[in-house]
């Protein structure tokens, strides 16, 4: 069969370069928080301009690229078929790319809408809408030519992902232009912020979470060299996933003016959140059943086991902050911070990581430049996470104790709100740390995948799949 | 590997061998929720602001916001003052739905790097704010907010204010003049007002910089809710 690995390569160099410069952003934001003057006192520059560039480059295109990778590589052989069009994917892959270059630039120039990850202004929105329908074209086209009947789990995610994303992104983003560069929403107050927090927490349930997992189901079973433990479970915690993710946005709004019913919907359906997502982790786990003695030699497994280990612990952490009494202390502190980055850094960076070193022989048809190397970084990136959740917890326990402690006159015992910041430096540095190690980890994998590519020693016998 | 089970459930039948089926019975999963949720927001009267005599933001207001948007403000500042004592106690009576109901796009925040600004208007002298955008810690030592002293040279540009007031006016913002002429001359007697009382601080200011129009914004947040509180008592 003559698949398109091209398309898969091309993904894979842009999830590395973007990886490492949303990451990069992340670092000098961790800096600026760390030390202040980092902010340059130029206006590109300011914490305020460059988080949105961190949160966009790592969720659209670290994620978004390595998603489309890992795509484009497991459907193409779990249906048997060369991908539909090579045209739109070309299409797909330039016009994600040129996406990403211009959130580069209008970001630092404050071109924003100032809704988290959805802040690019409405040119680029359009353009996002019709670069993913051309991806959905591709992807159902696709399907639609499989030369196997049967629809394996993964697709499934990646289907759920390919819909909601679209309707999530239109919904959002619906406004109305007042000059080329700024727009006001249809929706206002917290009719505005419902919408953006329905599609806020379901960018991180259907971008972050079910492609992820789809890829998990094809790469994981390939790497360990075992069966998936569970159809009947893969179908349970799908259709659970799926129906209950989407309520669960109004956990974003605890204790807002926002009606109460609301409130109490996004906190229950967070909590009932929890079954399916543990479906999903034991039945990671447990496929590994048998293969868990390859665990002391092969990284791949090793990145994949870290990452649903942190799967279960976000997926279990998230429904607890939901509850609104752990709510009324965490929010508006960096445990939302920690709870992210064990998501994004932990959950998808690892499977990323794992899923790249697992690729890269297969799509450069030579062995990996260093097995040794890729160990390397998952230990950098593994002690980097849990410095830097530890820190954020540290963080955000500590000035969420604060901003509540009164005094015996029930006065409040840090009336000055700069005391419960400057007690955060530490932690703020030791973030840093931890930040660096995951980033400069992201390095050690560019230049081991580099290495590869350029590797004199081919092998075709890798590539039989 | 996509053989690891051989038994044909119905399911299979229905379902995992049917794409397109597969896909209607997925948009159907993902879209109970946000219609049970968004829709009921509608049946809801949306005018709760005119209702409660909150008037929309002033063209300078405007302005200030555009401002407050374009530096992303809104990365380290909430505008949500939560129903607690502790909250109310450091910031003030808590947020009512009315208060944001012409908020284009809210400003709830997530995280508090710096304070919740839902009621900072009247709180502090224009002059304090002039201040602390040049140098945080010259009013507030130890901050760690960046500088914003391009702000008290940038200049605002009325007609790029109409254009922003012409398309709130279209979404339902009650404006009684979106002319340029009209917008320009409340934004400057507004101005005025600013650079007389920053004036009498001893800082000569003009009036179309943007720290104006910023500290306008500013000087608004939360007076709507303060009154209203007054009122109820």
């Amino acid at each position: 069969m003559d698949y398109d690995d091209r398309s898969v390569r091309r993904f894979i160099f842009a999830t590395v370069l973007w990886g490492a410069v949303g990451m990069l952003v992340g670092v000098i934001l961790a800096l600026q928080l760390a030390w202040w003057p980092a902010n340059l006192n130029t206006p590109y520059l300011t914490f305020g301009r460059l988080r949105p560039l961190h949160t966009n480059a790592v969720i659209f295109a670290f994620t978004g690229n390595g998603v489309f990778a890992g795509i484009y590589y497991s459907m193409q052989r779990l249906l048997k078929t060369r991908m539909w069009s090579d045209k739109l994917s070309a299409f797909h892959f330039w016009g994600w790319q040129a996406i990403i270059v211009s959130a580069a630039i209008t970001l630092p120039l404050g071109l924003t809408e100032a809704k988290e990850y959805a802040e690019l202004i409405w040119p680029i929105d359009i353009a996002i809408a019709v670069v993913w329908l051309a991806f959905a074209a591709n992807f159902f086209g696709t399907i639609a030519i499989r030369k196997v009947k049967h629809l394996y789990v993964a697709i499934w995610f990646y289907m759920s992902m390919v819909i909601t994303i679209t309707v999530l992104h239109v919904v959002n983003n619906l406004a109305l232009p007042v000059s080329l560069t700024r727009s006001y929403p249809i929706y206002s107050g917290l009719t505005d912020a419902l919408v953006q927090w329905w599609y806020g927490h379901n960018a991180v349930g259907f971008l972050l979470t079910t492609p992820i997992l789809g890829l998990l189901y094809y790469f994981l079973p390939r790497a360990a060299e075992r069966p998936v433990y569970s159809y009947r479970l893969s179908i349970v915690h799908f259709w659970g996933l799926v129906f209950l993710y989407i309520w669960a946005g109004p956990h974003h709004l605890l204790y807002s003016a926002l009606p109460d019913w609301a409130q109490t919907l996004g906190m229950v359906f967070s909590l009932m959140l929890l079954a399916p997502s543990w479906g999903g982790m034991l039945n990671g786990l447990l496929t590994l059943r048998g293969a868990w003695d390859r665990l002391r030699t092969d990284p791949i497994l090793k990145f994949f086991v870290v990452a649903i280990t942190f799967y279960g612990m976000s997926t279990f952490e998230g429904p607890l902050m939901a509850i609104r009494s752990v709510n009324a202390l965490s929010h508006y502190t960096d445990w939302t911070i920690g709870h992210v980055h064990s998501g994004a850094l932990g959950w998808v960076g690892m499977t990323m990581f794992g899923m790249l070193y697992w690729l890269a022989p297969r799509v450069y048809y030579r062995p990996l430049h260093s097995t040794s190397l890729a160990t390397a970084h998952f230990w950098l990136a593994t002690v980097g996470i849990v410095l830097y959740v530890v820190a954020m917890w540290a963080a955000g326990v500590t000035q969420g104790l604060m901003w509540r402690a009164v005094d015996a006159n029930g006065l409040l015992q840090y009336p000055n709100f700069l005391d419960t910041v400057r007690v955060l430096n530490p932690f703020y540095w030791i973030r840093l740390g931890g930040g660096l190690m995951y980033f400069t980890g992201v390095l050690m994998l560019g230049w081991n995948l580099f290495r590869t590519s350029q590797s004199s020693a081919t092998t075709t016998a890798i590539q039989a799949a | 590997m996509s053989e690891t089970t051989h038994q044909d459930g119905w399911h299979r039948r229905v379902l995992e061998h049917r794409s397109a089926a597969f896909a209607v019975l997925t948009t159907l999963a993902i879209s109970v929720g946000g219609i049970a949720e968004i829709v009921p927001m509608y049946a809801v009267p949306d005018n709760a602001a005119v209702a409660d005599g909150i008037p929309p933001y002033t063209p300078l207001e405007v302005a200030g916001r555009d401002i407050y948007i374009r530096e992303g403000c809104y990365n380290c500042h909430s505008q949500m003052i939560r129903p607690m004592r502790a909250e109310t106690l450091r910031y003030g009576p808590w947020t009512r739905a009315a208060e944001s109901a012409w908020d284009r796009p809210f400003q709830l925040g997530s995280r508090r790097i710096g304070p919740d600004l839902q009621r900072v208007g009247g709180k502090y002298p224009d002059s304090w704010h002039y201040e602390h955008m040049r140098d945080p810690r010259a009013t507030s030592p130890g901050s760690i907010m960046p500088t914003y002293g391009w702000l008290h040279e940038w200049r605002v540009d009325p007609a790029d204010i109409t254009a922003s007031v012409q398309g709130l006016a279209t979404l339902g913002h009650p404006y009684a003049d979106t002319s340029l002429a009209g917008v320009t001359k409340s934004m400057s007697d507004q101005a005025a007002g600013i650079v007389t009382s920053l004036a009498s601080a001893n800082i000569q200011v003009d009036p179309d910089r943007e720290i104006v129009a910023m500290i306008g914004y500013l000087q608004r947040l939360g007076t709507d809710g303060r009154k209203l509180y007054a009122e109820a008592k």
